[in-house]
């Protein structure tokens, strides 16, 4: 019996500024059906509101403020270059294959080609997508990056780096991956920019039998930025997807995995460090992991340290369907509050539907030890040293869990920065 | 020996499989003829002889229930409810009491025979005059509610003479209107939700409580909830008020007959705890659950909620749903005092195409406030089972305390369990944690069982009551050894 | 009745996978017999098969208890007859009490026989003085069944189980595995004190330590899912003294 009769309440904000932005850019983004259909998508439900059991806690409100189309041409990608270059050298990257999107368009004279892996580029999304956030990509993309590595072939490093120039521009990068069989790379994606501006990018990666990815991302966006994106990760047999976003820029920010393991033996991590500070900012890491198949594997850690007036969310559901049997999923959830007006709000769903299935997670949301920071302090180390040190521990056992030895030295210089910085 | 006792035993000696509680009594009814509107409501206030000021907060009730949605965010699927195409209002006829047992309509006695109500307090219950007076010390005071009243209530001398109030909702409206009055709607206002607000229009009746400072309820209160008649919903409405350093500890039993076609149960529950009282609540909640087909079946949409209004106030929530077709239900507490305590212990039981969405919400308003979550979720069958819950900690909550257990047992490869926790945390001084497992039962535990000589229902049985053990142990012992065989009898036919 | 178990022929399978190819064994009333050989020669699926555990396709023989078809009976009702496995590795019961479920054992073996229950009361006296014996602490009782038991714990907590369920055939898959030697002296002399006309037991071991304190009526050396020597004592230790694989080239 299941007579399904949920019905939609009105959930949605209207979308009108943003149709209206697409209507004007029709012409120069070039007519397709893909982009009508999702102008439909967001005429019909809109953006959705606080009452959206997806958005109950990062506020969209803001997204109909970044209208204005990206820049291009030679100026922007001087003003790019400056930006990138100078973060490419300090962290001892300049010499790595790169492809670099400037203001969600990509840029050829920025970009470094790898041997190992075809780059081409992609025009429009082939699929509306469900969402407001895909949706709005899908209407307005300008395209972006077909990455894939051939059978077999042990692709080594490459970067894929976002710069914005602000000025209220809205970015939609559409991208996607393929790695064939027993392909493997490791993709070290990085956002940059400056001024406000809305990143809104849509990745989505396919990975053949016995393939691995490893895929760090630095959302290091600006102050003023609204940063979302949406990885889509599909799992062949005995795949593994080692995924890690370390979150530190934006207003408002999103990192949503939606990762399906179709192949039996497929293994997901999806973990997460998130570092906010700044008044009203909003740091998300939302992530839908399903197991479709037989024996999958899924991992997950995500820590978030708060300090000031900003919020952490963590929204992470577990899926496992009645044929993934043999399904291992575990979440763990830790939110450290530094200051009084810090707050972390933490959804962990399992949805289960396999019953020879060990899923399980956990969530702990508190400040740092008082007793571990009288210790410290009463052998001497200052309390501000003493909490740093149990901030780095905290994060430490998070960032070591990237096994990619180079990218790992990256996170922890950028997390340095941060601490640095207060 | 307690009346729930009593039930105990008439569940275990009760041996071929279904449900047990499925028969039907045929009593003279009164009968509101079916359908809701605002006559319906003024119906039910003047059947009740009810003062004005209720007429009035019933009748805003459903100006608000009118203007609602129902809600769908559960994980619940169901046909639509036609809230038109049921009675509001059932009671069964009464007449000057009975001056003995014999004068009882026999039928009335059979159900509580049936029921496992043991026969001096079935004269208490059928009012039978001064049944209470004779030599009786049961340790449970029983108040029986048949379909949408109250028939009957035992011990109210004894826990008058302790300043208890123990009685029918309707009464008390009548002799403790200032009470009632004052708190009624004040942990769950009528517009709280579509079907808080469609029980306080049309509630007909449900137990109201209240222990006057420094009283310790000196024995254990009870209800039956009991749905009869056909086509009828039931409404019942529950306020327990417990003053400075009182302390009660209130059980609710129910049970409804077997039926093909679904019957809608809107209850309110509401707890007031004010400085250092204590306020238990425990439930065994065994509405019919419908066929294997999932034919039939309660539809159990309740609003439970508890107010800790004053310091160290502690109000525990413990709750063994293995009935119902549909249960939507999320026993709730608002912490306000400093140092108050919530708790919720919860097992839920689905099996054959019952579906539970079941939780809590602990909103820590005061210093120092302290929960305790621990949800055990047992799906069987086709059914499915959710735990949705949420802890909040508002940023007053200085060194506020939550921890949080959900397990899921899963038995077979049809059945669905899932954990849906909301963690809002804003104060740093606060610590929230949270863990949830799913788990089976292993065939080498049934097999490590039976091979010591037990069956495999009994095997299946331990191995459940092990997995709720945290929470049974909560309940009052007559009820945990209830719940046990409930539970055992919720699972049979689900494994092998 | 001549016999308590007659196993004949006695193949069973994992799968597609052989593990008993034939096994012929006799034990009679009051005898306690060893299995002894090599790890995977199938003592622990000999074990398992005749306790009725289902993963295990008996596919051919037989096994007779008493009069009673072994192999047609669950193996809730082997154990109301009588039979009483010691697991190698007992499993672990999160929640349920250890002495609840031994009552409840007890109590579903008494009521299958027409026996009377016996009360918690009068129970727990029983398992208390049963654990003393076995120097069991008050509160191995009180704690989950297995859940958090040390190795010897568990073993020791199996051999309690036996004391109180008194079965008349018990079969002890490597009770003496991972215990130390004051542990083991402790369970041998368990097992020990069960020795009656109407007790039989089948002990496998590995080793010669336990036997030396139990001192078998016979012993059986089993290799590739067959037994292939029985002996008495003295065929332990000469076990102990040179191994198996004399045995066992000497069999094939």
């Amino acid at each position: 019996m299941s007579h399904d009769r949920r019905i939609t309440p009105r959930l949605g904000s209207d979308a009108g500024a943003l149709i209206a932005a697409f209507d004007a850019q029709r012409e120069a983004l070039g007519a397709a059906p893909v982009r009508e259909a999702a102008r439909g998508f967001l005429a019909e439900h809109g953006i959705p509101t606080r009452r959206s059991e997806a958005f109950r806690y990062t506020d969209l409100a803001a997204l109909a403020r970044f209208i204005a189309p990206g820049a291009q041409g030679a100026q922007a990608e001087a003003r790019a270059g400056a930006i990138l270059h100078p973060f490419l050298a300090a962290q001892g990257l300049a010499d790595v294959a790169r492809v670099v999107v400037v203001d969600g368009l990509v840029s050829a004279g920025l970009s470094v080609p790898s041997a190992e892996v075809a780059t081409t580029l992609v025009e429009d999304a082939d699929e509306p997508g469900e969402g407001a956030l895909l949706a709005l990509n899908a209407m307005l993309t300008r395209g972006g990056v077909s990455l894939s590595v051939e059978a077999g072939v042990a692709a080594g490093r490459m970067l894929l780096v976002h710069v914005a120039l602000g000025g209220a521009a809205a970015a939609h990068p559409r991208h996607s991956l393929s790695l064939a069989e027993g392909a493997s790379l490791e993709l070290l994606e990085i956002d940059l920019g400056e001024d406000a501006y809305l990143h809104n990018s849509v990745f989505d990666i396919t990975l053949a039998e016995d393939s691995a990815l490893t895929h760090v991302r630095i959302q290091n966006a600006a102050d003023e930025a609204l940063s979302f994106a949406t990885v889509r990760p599909v799992l062949q047999a005995r795949a593994r997807y080692e995924g890690f976003c370390l979150a530190l820029g934006g207003t408002t920010a999103r990192h949503e995995v939606r990762a399906r393991l179709e192949g039996e033996a497929a293994i997901a991590h999806v973990n997460a460090a998130q570092l906010g500070r700044r008044d009203g900012q909003v740091l998300d890491l939302t992530s839908e992991i399903a197991h479709l198949a037989f024996d999958t594997r899924s991992l997950q850690t995500v820590k978030t340290v708060l300090d000031g007036r900003a919020r952490g969310v963590f929204s992470g559901r577990i899926h496992v369907a009645r044929e993934a049997q043999k399904t291992d999923g575990y979440q763990l959830n830790q939110a450290l509050l530094l200051s009084d007006s810090a707050e972390m709000d933490a959804r962990p769903e399992l949805e289960i539907y396999a019953d020879d299935v060990k899923c399980s997670h956990g969530v702990t949301i508190g400040a740092l030890d008082e007793e571990q920071l009288f210790y410290m302090r009463s052998r001497g180390v200052p309390a501000a040293e003493a909490e740093a040190l149990l901030v780095r521990a905290f994060l430490a056992d998070v960032l070591s869990l990237v096994e990619a030895e180079a990218s790992r030295g990256v996170l922890e210089r950028v997390v340095d920065a941060w601490w640095a910085q207060a | 020996m307690a009346a729930t006792i009593e039930t105990i035993e008439a569940v275990g000696a009760a041996t071929q499989s279904g449900y047990k509680w499925g028969f039907e009594t045929d009593i003279e009814m009164d009968v509101a003829p079916k359908g809701l509107d605002e006559a319906t409501v003024r119906l039910i206030s003047e059947r009740k002889g009810e003062p004005g000021w209720l007429l009035d907060w019933r009748l805003k009730a459903f100006a608000q229930w009118q203007a609602m949605e129902e809600p769908h965010w559960a994980k619940l699927g169901y046909p639509p409810i036609d809230y038109q195409d049921a009675h509001y209002y059932a009671a069964p006829k009464r007449k000057p009491g009975p001056k003995s047992l014999d004068e009882v309509d026999p039928e009335l006695l059979r159900t509580y025979e049936k029921l496992g109500i043991p026969i001096r307090e079935q004269a208490i219950l059928a009012g039978v005059e001064g049944a209470e007076d004779v030599e009786a010390r049961l340790p449970v005071a029983v108040d029986a509610v048949f379909d949408s009243v109250s028939v009957a209530t035992t011990f109210k001398k004894t826990l008058a003479e302790a300043g208890v109030i123990f009685c029918p909702i309707s009464d008390a409206v009548r002799e403790h209107p200032e009470l009632v009055q004052r708190y009624l709607g004040s942990v769950v206002p009528a517009g709280d939700n579509f079907f808080a607000a469609l029980n306080s229009a049309v509630f007909t009746d449900g137990s109201f409580v209240f222990v006057p400072k420094g009283v310790r309820c000196p024995m254990e209160l009870s209800t039956y909830f009991r749905i009869n008649a056909r086509n009828t919903g039931q409404f019942e409405r529950t306020l327990i008020i417990a003053e400075e350093r009182a302390s009660v500890s209130y059980l609710e039993g129910c049970t409804a007959p077997q039926r093909d076609e679904n019957q809608l149960h809107a209850a309110v529950v509401e707890l007031v705890a004010m400085d250092d009282a204590t306020i238990k609540y425990s439930t065994v909640q065994n509405w019919y659950p419908g066929d294997s087909e999932g034919r039939g079946g309660i539809y159990n949409f309740v609003t439970k909620r508890g107010a800790c209004r004053g310091a160290r106030a502690k109000i525990s929530w413990t709750q063994v749903e293995t009935g119902s077709a549909i249960t939507w239900k999320y026993p709730s507490c608002i912490l306000q005092g400093d140092g108050s305590v919530g708790e919720f212990y919860s097992v839920a039981v689905t099996n054959n195409r019952q579906q539970a969405d079941t939780g809590t919400k602990m909103i820590h308003i005061g210093a120092g406030t302290s929960s305790t979550i621990v949800a055990k979720t047992i799906s069987a069958g086709r059914s499915d089972s959710t735990y949705r819950g949420l802890v909040r900690i508002l940023p007053k909550a200085e060194g506020a305390r939550n921890f949080t257990q959900c397990d899921s047992l899963l038995i077979g490869d049809q059945c669905g369990a899932h954990t849906v926790p909301y963690v809002e945390n804003r104060n740093r001084r606060a610590r929230v944690e949270h863990e949830a497992t799913t788990s089976k039962i292993a065939d080498d535990q049934l097999f490590y069982c039976r091979s010591r000589g037990l069956s495999q229902e009994d095997a299946v049985g331990l191995i459940v009551n092990g997995f709720c053990r945290d929470v049974l142990k909560e309940l009052p012992m007559e009820f945990a050894v209830e719940a046990q065989k409930l539970l055992a009898i919720s699972l049979e036919g689900s494994v092998g | 009745m001549s016999h308590i178990l007659t196993v004949s022929g006695l193949k069973a399978a994992i799968g597609d996978t052989p593990i008993l190819r034939g096994i012929d064994l006799v034990v009679p009333p009051g005898e306690i017999h060893a299995v002894m050989g090599p790890n995977g020669s199938g003592k622990s699926t000999l074990s398992y098969v005749l306790a009725g555990r289902a993963d295990y396709e008996v596919t051919g023989g037989s096994a007779t208890y008493g009069e009673a078809d072994l192999l047609e009976m669950e193996p809730e009702a082997r154990a109301a007859a009588g039979i009483f496995l010691a697991f190698q590795a007992p499993v672990e019961l999160p929640g349920v009490n250890n002495a609840n479920f031994l009552r409840t054992a007890l109590n579903a073996q008494r009521r299958a026989r027409g026996q009377d229950e016996i009360d918690a009361v009068a129970f727990l006296k029983l398992a208390r003085e049963a654990g003393k014996r076995l120097s069991m602490p008050d509160d191995m009782l009180k704690r989950a069944v297995n859940v958090g038991f040390s190795g010897g714990e568990k073993k020791r907590n199996e051999v309690l189980q036996m004391a109180l369920l008194k079965p008349s055939l018990a079969i002890l898959d490597e009770t003496d595995s991972g215990l130390d030697v004051d542990a083991l002296r402790i369970v041998a002399e368990g097992v020990r004190a069960l020795r009656a006309p109407d007790f039989s037991a089948l002990v496998i071991t590995h080793h010669q330590r336990l036997l030396e304190i139990l001192v078998p009526d016979r012993v059986h050396v089993m290799s590739k899912g067959r037994i292939i020597r029985s002996g008495d004592a003295q065929l332990a230790r000469e076990i102990e003294r040179e191994g198996y694989s004399a045995l066992i080239q000497e069999a094939a």
